[in-house]
């Protein structure tokens, strides 16, 4: 008996090592096997798009000739002879430092008084989550009605105080703010994100706050924002992707006037490529705008480890 | 002794309390009426007479009613064909989004291999990533194909997986306990049975928000459909009503009913569905 195991057992280790080398590959291969729709669909539709729009926008192309290679020209230009390029990059810019602010903020104001425990609240939160979802085309239609300069809700209430209001879409001074003002209405988005954060802090931390006697602004400042920070770092990092690709309201409220003043970076890279046909050109000003949202999104990673809080937060 | 002058006297308290339920709630009132207002408005104006639409001051009910505002807009341009236009393209677009990130999201929440991790950072880096960089390119590749001025650019796509849609599943399948799927593979199950068997059903509301999430953003997608739908038989209803707002004298009840109306299907599926809205927003939000 004692023989037989004795002399079996290599035979077994053996057998055993061999099955879990084969389910080991098996698994490997059922694993390639199950994400293969996503490894086809990143190189058909994500790296392969990313290198031709590399070598595109070293040629210029305008779909009917062959491509003719022009070196760094496109860049070239880009940088130094158009001025539409540093207009709807200022566009965006300013768009940027209007409204990841107010998302921020005004996001977190309204997660606040989502939290809020009062009868009805699922209501509230119904309601302010609800204009975000119909962001699209309809959405700024609506917002094109109610900013009209004299029939518009906005200005009719402006004249309740007096307030002349002003020409809102139809004047370059202030077609930015009016689309910075549309897209508060979709704040809800970000508020459900903080929500979720404020939902995840752990009573006992207000509660012990409470003993020690710290006030409702104090266990704020002590509490809630410190645990909130992967909050506001996500939502941080959404924003400022979402302002770099903001498309439908300045195509549709303005197409990008009056005088440029709504000339977003996307919608000048969609003329360029899909109203003149400057395939090239397109694809060096998409380069560029991919490199300045690598170095943006590097920039505020790099700058979480400063203020974001990983200590206590679950998981 | 100080300790005990500061303990809180229990009416004082609880009229403190009172108050502050009684604030939050006019707060919340307010800020919920500024929210509803342009969609109550438009309603309105969608239902008044055209010489009302400009009447100042604005008059919130509108007297008389006009119901054919909607059958006027919306045979104006033909909407009913956008619609099932934008219906077609939208349902397509769901199917393949749950088959291919299910599928994608189970081999990365389950299957071990090498490689793994650093392709789920792959994954993930794609979320980062703007449509309107490789906007250009694809345009080039399905133009080539062929497929300009058809729906397969907006559809196909969609069968490759979502990097978005894989990282929600992803985080739910490892919530689903393991023992499941052993007891399964000791019975001899297959990945496809398993995967058919547990995963799917334990699953239904991640694959839900998937599917209802994706009906949201292709419903109202914008740029996708202007880049490659020119037919005007093909548009769909985002594309249908800029068409709307910009080739006709405007005419605004007109143009609010026509929105209204595009907004619909949106409005009802948020509203049987608002619970799987919201927990993925979470879900999605949670792991920041």
């Amino acid at each position: 008996m004692f023989e037989f195991s004795a002399s079996a057992l290599p035979a077994v280790y053996l057998f055993v090592m061999a099955a879990s080398h084969s389910i080991k590959r098996r698994e490997t291969v059922a694993f390639y096997l199950c994400i293969s729709p996503w490894i086809i669909g990143f190189l058909l539709f994500v790296l392969g798009p990313m290198l031709a729009s590399l070598w595109m926008s070293f040629h210029r192309w305008d779909l009917l000739r062959d491509p003719r290679f022009i070196g760094l020209a496109n860049y070239q230009r880009l940088f130094r002879e158009d001025p539409l390029f540093w207009q709807s990059l200022r566009v965006t810019l300013t768009y940027t430092l209007l409204y990841v602010p107010t998302e921020l903020i005004g996001g977190l104001v309204l997660a606040l008084l989502m939290n809020q425990r009062v009868r009805g609240i699922s209501i509230f939160r119904t309601i302010f989550y609800l204009p975000s979802v119909l962001a699209g085309v309809a959405f700024v239609v609506v917002w094109m009605w109610l900013l009209h300069p004299e029939a518009g809700l906005v200005n009719a209430f402006l004249g309740l105080f007096g307030i002349p209001g002003p020409r809102w879409l139809t004047d370059p001074h202030t077609a930015l703010y009016a689309l910075w003002l549309m897209s508060i209405w979709g704040l809800g988005r970000t508020a459900i994100i903080y929500l979720a954060g404020l939902k995840d802090i752990p009573l006992a931390l207000y509660e012990a706050a409470a003993i020690d006697g710290a006030g409702q602004g104090r266990s704020f400042l002590s509490i809630t924002l410190p645990m909130l920070t992967p909050t506001i770092f996500f939502n941080l990092v959404l924003s400022i992707i979402s302002t770099f690709q903001t498309f439908t309201s300045a195509f549709v409220a303005t197409n990008g006037g009056p005088l440029d003043s709504t000339l977003f970076y996307v919608l000048y890279i969609y003329r360029n490529a899909f109203q003149t046909f400057q395939m090239g050109y397109a694809s060096a000003l998409a380069w560029v705008l991919f490199v300045i949202i690598l170095l943006l999104t590097l920039l505020v990673v790099r700058s979480a480890r400063s203020w974001v809080y990983y200590g206590g937060g679950s998981e | 002794m100080t300790r005990a002058t500061q303990l809180p006297d229990e009416p004082n308290w609880k009229r403190r309390a009172r108050l502050q339920h009684w604030l939050a709630t006019a707060i919340l009132v307010i800020v919920a009426a500024i929210f509803l207002l342009p969609l109550i408005w438009m309603l309105s104006s969608s239902l008044k007479p055209e010489y009302q639409v400009f009447e100042m001051p604005p008059r919130l009910i509108p007297h008389p009613v006009r119901w054919q505002n909607y059958r006027e807009a919306l045979t104006y341009v033909p909407f009913g064909r956008y619609s099932f236009n934008t219906a077609f393209i939208t349902l397509m677009v769901i199917v393949g989004h749950v088959l291919s990130c299910t599928l994608v999201a189970y081999g990365f929440a389950r299957l071990r291999a090498p490689g793994r991790d650093t392709l789920f950072i792959l994954v993930l880096a794609t979320l980062m990533l703007p449509y309107p960089v490789t906007m250009a390119p694809l345009y080039v590749l399905f133009n080539r194909l062929g497929w300009v001025n058809t729906f397969l650019p907006l559809i196909v796509p969609a069968y490759f997986g979502s990097a978005f849609y894989i990282f929600l599943l992803r985080q739910f399948f490892l919530r689903i306990p393991n023992e499941l799927e052993d007891a399964a593979r000791i019975d001899g199950a297959n990945l496809a049975q398993i995967l058919y068997r547990i995963i799917l059903p334990l699953s239904m509301p991640a694959i839900a928000t998937v599917a209802i999430f994706t009906f949201q953003f292709t419903w109202n997608d914008f740029l996708t459909p202007l880049i490659y739908l020119h037919d005007q038989r093909l548009y769909t209803v985002a594309l249908g009503l800029n068409f709307f707002r910009s080739s006709f004298q405007v005419n605004w009840a007109y143009l609010m009913a026509a929105s209204l109306v595009t907004m619909l299907p949106v409005l009802v599926v948020f509203f049987l569905a608002q619970r799987l809205f919201i927990q993925g927003i979470s879900v999605s939000g949670i792991k920041g």
